[in-house]
């Protein structure tokens, strides 16, 4: 229907109208230099393929044919700059900003992008606050830390129904654990079994021998790989063949590295699909592929998160952030990543996250938990 | 599986580890009345260059007791010139200044020496290489590993030597003469400059051997780690009556077990009031009841005129 209705507006803006096409401007934000340019040329590179294949079939809004450009601007991960950029992209006139990567960055530009109305959609940012600043331009298409917390605590009942838990004090490992609590309790399991550490310790002999006396199935750690690499030494050196999980903070090569031999049979989970299990995921590392090369990780988040944006000012038939900001709230759409829409905070409802083990010392993809409900 | 058994040998086995380093601080603080602040650093670069020469040798396949001797000698080597050049550049200038001086000299020192593991290894941790293979032997309902019992062994072994060497040696008796009273041992002909040298050299060696046996049992290493140890020493030390070596001993031992129990227990007991995040407390709330109780700690000697 909307396919056809696009066609429609295509040719009535071909016939109508072959005077001045307007621009629209949306920007993209990321590092571009330093340590994580990779990450964020491979956002910009997102951005761009979804921008240049909308611009391929002549869309327009309220009649008029319109091209979007995109501006590409370079955060450098730094909590400054992003502000920086942001009111850049704000006084040239964007009208909506695909960005930023860190949560570290997304967190102070959204001040700026939520004063002057502009919708931000982050394709990468999975600290909680973000969203949850009341502010009602800020939407992202990750699954937010929360949401991890919940799919570990469901997948540690279905390994064992004894759940002990450890977290390092952190914002990010207490918060974690809250939920992952939450959901153990939610799921019909049990907390045998809640012991805290420091981002700081090496030694967590003590509390692995008061966890053992409880005879847990699984140990759920909330924290880094310099905590978690340690911690499951000692458990198997303890003797406890204990499953033990843990969220993206662990879920890295790092961990493999200083964890050794003892990382095998580890479960750390991740937000978001693996891109091969992504609905639109072959298709698009083919289009993503031709241009640009390998998919990172962000590709398909950035690509997503440009579509969503304009076909909201398309759906809203304008580009004015107050007209389509509505219509971005009442997003449904099949991306590349899976079905989005957004709840009422402006996250991804029902993201999903996914699950990865030690497999000879590697991480490998086990299941992906939550995410919309099969069609 | 007996829970209170597992958490004295975690204990133990923690606090062979901080009554290695205990003894560095103890040795210096006997001879010179200061405490040296940047000793946990000396254990720090110990386990940093342990680490580095054992990963090389691994990948280069030498045996691996070999690479392990190598790596021990390589971190001996490092920590006992930069202990020495330590006390030559930065405390014997100040031999003679207001105790202040020294002090605040030390945790300079120690933070220098911080930095420039910072610059050298960077900020990431090092990890271990996995040459060892552990073994896990049950005893009587609690587990031990192989590495455990070397950890034991090893500290066995070199605080041992160093009774021996304190107490039975001509250095020895330097050593104690110099601490008993500088000026009068100078004037009887004994060499006060080189047995001070010495007790660093002697004390960052055991540092270096520390350093190593952490690292081990750890699994991993980073520029950082010799903070927080060298404190935990300290109060180790404080405990046992600093300046006594079997004072470290006993109370490196003493620190270890109550830290294990104290954080194993003090969830279960104050009902999840307090967390397992206060093992770190122990060391320092111990310290500051020696302190306020007997200021010269379990074996130490009543010195008011120093206290």
């Amino acid at each position: 229907m909307r396919s056809k209705l696009l066609i429609a507006a295509m040719l009535a803006s071909a016939t109508l109208s072959v005077g001045a096409v307007e621009t629209i401007k949306v920007g993209v934000v990321a590092p571009l230099t330093g340590p994580q340019a990779h990450l964020g040329k491979d956002i910009e590179n997102g951005a761009r393929l979804a921008v240049d294949a909308i611009n391929a079939t002549n869309p327009s809004l309220g009649g008029k044919p319109v091209q979007f450009s995109l501006q590409a601007e370079d955060d450098q991960a730094d909590p400054k700059t992003a502000t920086v950029v942001a009111q850049k992209l704000v006084d040239e006139g964007a009208k909506g900003v695909v960005g930023h990567l860190n949560s570290g960055a997304s967190i102070p530009a959204s001040r700026i992008y939520s004063d002057n109305g502009i919708p931000q959609v982050s394709p990468a940012s999975t600290a909680v606050a973000y969203t949850h600043q009341g502010f009602k331009t800020t939407f992202r298409l990750m699954a937010n830390d929360s949401q991890q917390g919940k799919a570990l605590g469901q997948y540690a009942v279905k390994l064992g129904k004894r759940v002990a838990v450890v977290d390092d004090r952190t914002a990010y490992g207490q918060g974690l654990i809250d939920e992952v609590v939450k959901a153990v309790k939610a799921a019909g399991g049990e907390v045998v079994g809640r012991e805290y550490t420091t981002d700081k310790s090496t030694d967590f002999t003590a509390i692995m021998t008061s966890i053992k006396a409880k005879k847990p199935d699984v140990v759920v750690f909330g924290g880094m790989d310099p905590q978690a690499a340690p911690m499951i030494r000692q458990m198997r050196t303890l003797g406890m063949k204990t499953h033990f999980m843990g969220g993206d903070g662990m879920q890295s090569a790092e961990f493999l590295k200083l964890a050794g031999n003892s990382a095998e049979g580890a479960i750390g989970s991740s937000p978001g699909l693996p891109l091969e299990k992504m609905p639109g995921g072959a298709d698009f590392t083919k289009r993503f592929g031709e241009k640009f090369g390998k998919v990172q990780i962000y590709a398909p988040f950035s690509h997503d998160a440009a579509v969503v944006l304009i076909q909201a000012m398309l759906r809203a038939g304008s580009a004015e952030p107050a007209q389509y900001l509505p219509e971005l709230g009442k997003t449904q759409v099949d991306g590349v990543i899976g079905p989005i829409a957004f709840d009422d905070k402006g996250d991804l409802k029902d993201g999903p996250v996914t699950l990865y083990q030690v497999k000879d010392g590697k991480w490998q993809a086990v299941e992906t938990i939550g995410g919309p409900p099969a069609k | 599986m007996d829970v209170l058994l597992q958490q004295v040998l975690n204990g133990l086995i923690l606090g062979s580890l901080y009554a290695m380093v205990a003894l560095g601080y103890t040795m210096v603080y006997g001879i010179l009345e200061l405490i040296n602040f940047a000793h946990g650093e000396i254990v720090m670069l110990g386990a940093m260059v342990a680490v580095t020469v054992l990963a090389v040798l691994a990948a280069l396949g030498v045996p691996v007791p070999l690479a392990l001797l190598s790596a021990l000698a390589a971190a001996v080597a490092v920590c006992v010139s930069t202990g020495v050049l330590v006390e030559r550049v930065a405390y014997r200038p100040l031999r003679n200044a207001p105790r202040l001086a020294p002090l605040i000299t030390a945790i300079g020192v120690s933070i220098v020496l911080q930095n420039l593991a910072m610059i050298v290894w960077g900020r990431q941790y090092l990890s271990f290489p996995p040459v060892l293979d552990i073994q896990i032997y049950e005893v009587a309902g609690a587990t031990v590993t192989n590495v455990q019992i070397l950890i034991v062994a090893v500290a066995a072994v070199t605080m041992g030597g160093l009774l021996v060497l304190v107490r039975r040696t001509r250095l020895g008796r330097a050593m104690r003469a110099t601490a008993q009273n500088r000026e009068v041992a100078g004037l009887m002909g004994v060499d006060v400059n080189r047995v001070i040298a010495a007790t660093f050299a002697v004390g960052s060696a055991l540092a270096a051997v520390a350093g190593l046996l952490i690292a081990a049992y750890y699994g991993i290493a980073h520029y950082n780690m010799g903070f927080i140890l060298g404190l935990k020493a300290f109060s180790a030390a404080v405990l046992g009556g600093i300046g006594n070596i079997p004072g470290a001993l006993l109370g490196g031992l003493l620190l270890g077990v109550i830290e294990s129990l104290g954080a194993g227990y003090i969830g279960d007991l104050t009902g999840g009031f307090l967390g397992s995040h206060y093992q770190d407390i122990f060391a320092f709330f111990i310290l500051i009841l020696v302190l306020v109780f007997r200021p010269s700690g379990l074996l130490g000697e009543r010195v008011p005129d120093r206290a």
